[in-house]
């Protein structure tokens, strides 16, 4: 039976804001443990929590750039549940009036607009962090009260690639307006899943399950491409779906079951008494709004528009923040997008991918591949010469000029230097130049692998080309 | 004697030179050594408090001397104070050492007042004779087969046996005025969110407020001054209040007092009702105009207290699990350890109330519960927005009884609940409540309460000002023998 796959996500994200959300530690990551904590973030009696205006600036960017509404009426909430890592034992969210409801994002599939409803956006503090060591467990606190935001989208996501692609898509959102790393291996963006399968045909969704523990957008899509097989084998066998919560197991690749749903939490949410209801002003939402950077789809329009680029390609350099700008910073001094982005596209990318890096980790500033490119485009070297140069630049951090006086790659357009190589060539090749003239013609091609070999690549192609039909012409 | 004294009669002698706070903080001292043993109103002693009289001299001779400098004041032992062990009275923070202070106790001591000590308490703040501390009865120093009130009947007990000048209590649904009553001395609750809680070990968030204990309303009067204001770590603290509670020119002419109707029935001892009677003919002598006024829905306050109160406190007191402070019995897993460590940590009053409030924020019983009494909380507000239409201040009765025998009610938590039925109202409407002695019945004290509109602290100390006057009223510490 073929069955229709239903889906959606939870996804926490870690704002970055200086100081903690309720209190005035710092949020560095990666400190020495219990370091950065105080009264508050350890929840000891007495302590009352204040609320970082900041994060609540930067939920509310987050909700505006996912098209959400902002409720003007907002609250904190407690929710109860014992765990060692939550040292007040209930965490600061917000149950009914959450920052931000009703929006959406778009995501492309199959060259068709998808549109993916977000239920709501919603501020809260992060928990401690247990570390399990040989000799006993440990509690580290500087994460507690680290300020995150939940954003659970609708269950409008029809495929574990329509997941990823939501991902994708969130995390490119939220680090255009700048509030967040969002780096799911820093665990500043997690994410959990809900998926169901119904029969083809049916309306009622089936049972859902909840996943848990994935720890990258693969694992995410893998995880739930296991769950739709797995739960489409039971029903197959006529058996019903138990709702429950299932852990992914990344490195053997399967879910197994952690917490059954009916078992689940009553986390007997009530209003945070410690905390004053909100209330958000129309002019504070359209200040943040006016503030607001580009984002992606805008951006995506007008690289399109202004600068003629396809679409193809405007997605591509709009899918990272800094790509884009670094596209910007080039044509800027280069003003031919489209060798600007076949460049971005082909040279930079590749070499971070082969070297499984990311933009920030390129030693190259903006002006340095101005250089190359302009001496590509006058013929200093060769487009092939080029992207030897670059490699170099890109592994060094050298500048193109020091890269090409050092392998000696300066092209040679010197007109007279190459009517020398070309009569060398020919004058040693009489058999192949008497062929020719018998119309065979594609040995043009060797004689111009002559001339690149002889010169070790460093000919200027158009102007062999040229003098070599001249040459040839003078032989018949 | 200089215990006995109030802190506006020692602050003049300080100031004058004539005695030093050295002086006061031994006599003081000295008079806890002769009637501890009966009273039992400390749980700890501040071993510091000497050396803070130094510095309070210091202050006075160099001139920065502030209405409490040199005085000592006592604290209940639920609000934090940095390097002094802060129990709530309870096994769970028995050896708990806070590394913080609260924001009150904070500006008590930066008014160059001395910690004399911590006080007892009903556990974690929750009763009404301090028959829950888990450590020792506090007793009623006019009469030691008595209840001192609670839940601050230490700092009650305290003030009103020479054993603090004064004393910081706190007031969830009449925890300061109840005990204030029981034992003779001014008690007040503020305006919530006029006194920062940061620091106050947490019952019912949207109920608890710290405020003074003092043996006259000029010394409440002053108290209040240093320990309320704005504080940015306590965000239900309210900015731009006064914080001048002078009582220069106190009248009560042309006031209008309401006496609400359903507080003087049937439950009420006579004495009390007498009590209230003459102070309302006292107040139209001096030119008020005393009115029957009516709080219709106050009948459901107790009831419905009683279940926000545990919801907030069974949240509230759901960090103590063992973790990372307070008492730790050990288990098989971290479950278990949380389990044992609350079962050996907390009274039976503790468990009840959180057994209570879980029970009423739990799913399927919320809106019949929690929702339900936040609905009935909103009527009594509405009941005393409507009096405060007509009406200045209320007087009330602050308890229906005057003190209760150790032991009495016990077994009967309904019955101890009861005695808080006149104050309670106050808390659900977040208003001012002030408790002042009114005489004697059977040489156990009368209180009498004055209700007050939000922010109304300085009319009600004025009120209770011309009250004092009118009677002639002079503090008294109940003759107890040294020993």
């Amino acid at each position: 039976m073929g069955y229709k796959t239903t889906i959606g996500l939870e996804v926490h994200v870690e704002l970055k804001t200086e100081s903690k959300v309720f209190c005035g530690c710092s949020t560095a990551f990666g400190q020495e443990p219990n370091t950065q904590v105080c009264p508050v973030c350890l929840g000891l009696p007495g302590a009352l929590p204040v609320l970082n205006k900041k994060a609540l600036e930067y939920i509310i960017a987050v909700g505006l750039a996912l098209n959400c509404e902002i409720n003007e009426d907002t609250k904190f909430d407690r929710k109860n549940y014992h765990y060692p890592d939550l040292p007040k034992a209930y965490q600061i969210s917000q149950y009914d009036k959450p920052v931000a409801k009703n929006g959406y994002l778009d995501i492309e599939v199959d060259g068709k607009i998808r549109r993916i409803g977000i239920t709501r956006v919603h501020l809260e503090e992060d928990t401690g962090k247990a570390i399990h060591g040989e000799d006993g467990s440990y509690l580290d606190f500087n994460r507690s009260g680290v300020p995150l935001i939940e954003i659970v989208s609708e269950p409008d996501l029809e495929s574990p690639e329509e997941a990823r692609l939501y991902l994708n898509k969130l995390k490119n959102i939220i680090a255009y307006t700048g509030v967040s790393d969002v780096k799911m291996e820093e665990g500043s963006l997690r994410c959990d899943a809900n998926i169901s399968l119904r029969p083809e045909g049916t309306e009622e969704y089936g049972n859902v399950v909840e996943v848990k523990n994935m720890n990258s957008f693969r694992s995410v899509k893998k995880a739930l491409e296991y769950e739709e097989i797995r739960q489409a084998e039971l029903l197959d066998m006529g058996q019903e779906i138990v709702r429950e919560t299932r852990h992914w197991q990344e490195t053997e690749g399967y879910t197994f079951s952690s917490r059954s749903k009916e078992e689940a939490h009553d986390y007997r949410y009530f209003p945070e008494p410690d905390l004053v209801p909100m209330s958000i002003s129309k002019e504070q939402i359209e200040r943040i709004r006016e503030s607001m950077p580009e984002l992606p789809d805008q951006k995506k329009e007008r690289f399109v528009s202004s600068y003629g680029l396809p679409v193809y390609d405007a997605e591509v350099l709009t899918e990272s923040k800094e790509l884009a700008s670094l596209f910007e910073d080039i044509v800027a001094s280069f003003n031919q997008p489209k060798k600007v982005s076949n460049w971005l596209m082909g040279e930079v990318l590749r070499l971070l991918k082969d070297g499984g890096q990311e933009l920030a980790d390129m030693p190259l500033k903006s002006e340095d591949i101005v250089e190359l490119l302009k001496l590509v485009d006058n013929d200093t070297i060769s487009n092939s010469a080029g992207k030897v140069v670059f490699e170099e630049m890109f592994k060094t951090g050298k500048k193109a000029m020091v890269v090409i006086e050092e392998k000696g790659l300066k092209q040679i357009s010197d007109k007279e230097e190459l009517v020398a190589l070309v009569r060398d060539v020919l004058n040693k090749n009489e058999g192949q130049v008497n062929d020719y003239h018998n119309g065979k013609e594609k040995l043009f091609g060797f004689f111009v692998g002559q001339v690149m070999k002889i010169s070790k690549g460093k000919a200027n192609p158009g102007l062999v080309n040229e003098i070599l039909t001249e040459e040839l012409n003078r032989l018949k | 004697m200089i215990y006995a004294k109030t802190a506006h009669e020692l602050h003049q002698l300080l100031i004058k030179g004539e005695i030093s706070s050295k002086e006061v903080v031994s006599a003081v001292l000295e008079r806890i050594d002769g009637v501890e043993t009966d009273i039992n109103a400390y749980i700890t002693i501040n071993e510091e408090a000497l050396a803070q009289a130094e510095r309070a001299d210091r202050m006075i001779r160099d001139g920065k001397a502030t209405p409490l400098t040199g005085i000592p004041v006592a604290v209940k032992d639920n609000m934090s104070t940095k390097g002094i062990r802060t129990t709530c009275a309870s096994n769970m923070l028995k050896d708990y050492v806070p590394p913080y202070n609260a924001t009150a106790v904070e500006k008590l001591i930066e008014a160059g007042a001395i910690i004399i000590g911590k006080t007892n308490l009903d556990e974690f703040a929750m009763g009404s004779s301090c028959e829950n501390s888990a450590f020792k009865q506090t007793k009623n120093p006019w009469d030691l087969s008595k209840v001192p009130g609670g839940s601050s009947g230490g700092s009650a007990a305290a003030v009103a046996a020479g054993e603090a000048i004064m004393a910081l209590g706190s007031d969830t649904g009449g925890s300061i005025r109840q005990p204030a009553a029981f034992t003779g001395v001014v008690g007040l609750k503020p305006t919530y969110g006029r006194v920062s809680r940061y620091g106050l070990v947490a019952f019912a968030s949207s109920l608890d407020q710290i405020g003074p204990f003092a043996r006259d309303v000029e010394d409440a009067a002053n108290l209040l001054s240093v320990i309320s204001g704005h504080d940015p770590l306590d965000s239900t603290s309210i900015p731009g209040k006064e914080s001048d509670f002078s009582l220069d020119g106190a009248s009560v002419k042309g006031l209008r007092v309401g006496i609400p109707k359903e507080f003087m029935t049937e439950g009420l001892d006579p004495v009390i009702r007498d009590a209230i009677n003459r102070a309302a003919q006292l107040l139209e002598d001096e030119g008020a105009s005393v009115k029957e006024c009516s709080l219709p829905h106050s009948e459901y306050a107790l009831s419905a207290y009683y279940i926000i109160a545990p919801a907030e406190a069974s949240s509230n007191l759901a960090r103590f699990d063992g973790v990372r402070y307070g008492l730790r019995v050990s288990g098989d897993n971290h479950t278990d350890m949380f389990i044992r460590s609350r079962q050996e940590g907390f009274g039976p009053e503790v468990k009840r109330r959180i057994m209570l409030g879980t029970y009423a924020l739990s799913a399927g019983y919320y809106d019949a519960y929690y929702k339900k009494a936040l609905q009935v909380r909103n009527l009594i507000k509405q009941d005393f927005d409507h009096v405060f239409a007509d009406f200045d201040v209320i007087l009330s009765p602050t308890t229906p009884s005057v003190a209760f025998g150790l032991g009495e009610k016990v077994d009967d938590p309904l019955s101890m609940y009861l005695s808080d039925v006149y104050t309670i109202p106050v808390n659900m409407a977040g208003l001012p409540g002030l408790s002042l002695p009114f005489g004697f019945n059977n040489g156990l004290p009368i209180g009498v309460q004055l209700i007050g509109g939000l922010w109304q602290e300085r009319k009600l100390l004025q009120v209770g000002k011309v009250l004092e006057q009118a009677t002639g009223y002079v503090p008294v510490v109940p003759e107890r023998g040294d020993r």
